[in-house]
């Protein structure tokens, strides 16, 4: 619990048994009082049972289904119990939990879904190159889709209210960059209200980030693509029903802070 | 050797491949309408290659078997599209149940003791007893 609501952080995981023990503590020791779910997407490693011995809700899925599949599930379980804010954050440790008070404020205030943002003032991270351009084109079109200025559209370290629980637990977008861009474009779509705050994201523990330009060059077709089709994508009805808290709080100024 | 030869020899076999494969029961019966269907008007067209020539010349081809080449194409260009269509339904149903299965083990997990296999590999591997 966190100011009387119940907050869940989502670990979408993939053989992460080595980066999971220390991320997991890290946000015991900075977050006391809110739940974990380590969602297992198929790991080959122990990554379920080090989760578990970690005293951390764990989701085990039977194959690998993506990043999108496991954020999905983790949606999914959040509204099946009834949690009022969900946060995703990578089990790789670049995401400092230290800034989810900062995610839980803004989505208080003004939000439905809170982008934790690098590139937005704080911490060093620096990108060059077909990806740069890449990541430069899913912000100006994103930024305008959802009327604000987002500068990190493919950040993995986001918070959502109730409302957004409900619509990514019917409708996300489980293919390759869907999890970050088409997500996006379909909640601001629908009205959600989109903020983003400046976080410092850390070196991962595990894993290193891929710099070949032509990969680089591919991503950037790849971006483009998934973002022309989350432009014209049609959404389905009963997602399109489902009211953001922001609005319901617009027409009911009393219940600002509230939702 | 005639054209006819060939493709009537060949409109033959499909249609008894289809007749067979319907028989043994491989394929589902929202298929096997169509594809009788076309097992049944390729079959006379391949022992006469001319017949749709007349119909042909009205629609501006040269030739009925031109006719049936383009028939054809677009066809099997419909089936395909067809079958991503169905693979992504497939595949999106597939993956929610793959959700519910997890959903129901974390919920064991939690509350009955369920064991959590060591790694991912073991769930589906019923060798292997937690």
């Amino acid at each position: 619990m966190i100011d009387g609501k119940r907050v869940l952080i989502i670990l979408p995981a993939w053989n992460e048994a080595e980066g999971l023990p220390k991320i997991l503590r890290e946000i015991q020791q900075k977050l006391p009082g809110v739940d974990t779910l380590v969602v297992d997407d198929g790991s080959t490693d122990s990554t379920a049972a080090v989760a578990a011995a970690c005293g951390s809700r764990v989701a085990q899925l039977p194959y690998n289904l993506g990043v999108g599949g496991a954020m999905r599930f983790g949606y999914r379980y959040a509204h099946l119990h009834d949690y009022d804010v969900a946060i995703q954050c990578d089990a790789d440790g670049q995401h400092d939990p230290a800034y989810v008070p900062a995610l839980l404020e803004k989505l208080r205030d003004e939000a439905d879904l809170v982008i934790g943002a690098r590139f937005a003032g704080e911490g060093s991270y620096k990108v060059r190159g077909p990806r740069s351009w890449a990541m430069k084109l899913l912000s100006v079109v994103l930024s305008r889709v959802a009327k604000t200025r987002l500068t990190d559209t493919t950040s993995g370290f986001k918070a959502c209210n109730k409302p957004m629980i409900e619509f990514f637990s019917h409708w996300y977008p489980v293919e390759y960059l869907g999890d970050t861009i088409e997500s996006m474009v379909g909640a601001a779509r629908c009205g959600f209200v989109i903020r983003q705050v400046p976080v410092a994201m850390r070196e991962r523990t595990t894993g290193t980030p891929s710099a070949s330009p032509i990969k680089a060059t591919i991503y950037l077709a790849r971006a483009g693509l998934v973002l022309l089709l989350a432009l014209i994508r049609r959404m389905p009805a009963n997602v399109k029903a489902i009211e953001p808290a922001t609005r319901a709080a617009a027409r009911r100024p009393e219940l600002i802070g509230k939702v | 050797m005639q054209l006819s030869v060939l493709t009537s020899i060949t409109g033959v076999l499909v249609l008894v491949w289809i007749l067979e494969l319907l028989r043994r029961q491989q394929l589902r019966e929202k298929y096997a309408a169509l594809w009788l269907a076309i097992g049944v008007v390729i079959a006379p067209l391949g022992f006469f290659p001319r017949l749709l020539d007349s119909t042909a010349r009205r629609l501006g081809v040269a030739s009925g078997v031109s006719l049936v080449l383009f028939a054809g194409f677009v066809l099997v260009l419909l089936v395909c599209v067809h079958l991503s269509w169905e693979t992504s339904r497939l595949e999106a149903e597939t993956r929610t149940l793959a959700e519910d299965v997890a959903m129901m083990r974390a919920h064991l997990a939690e509350h009955h003791d369920f064991p959590i296999a060591r790694s991912g590999s073991d769930v589906n591997d019923p060798e292997v007893k937690a």
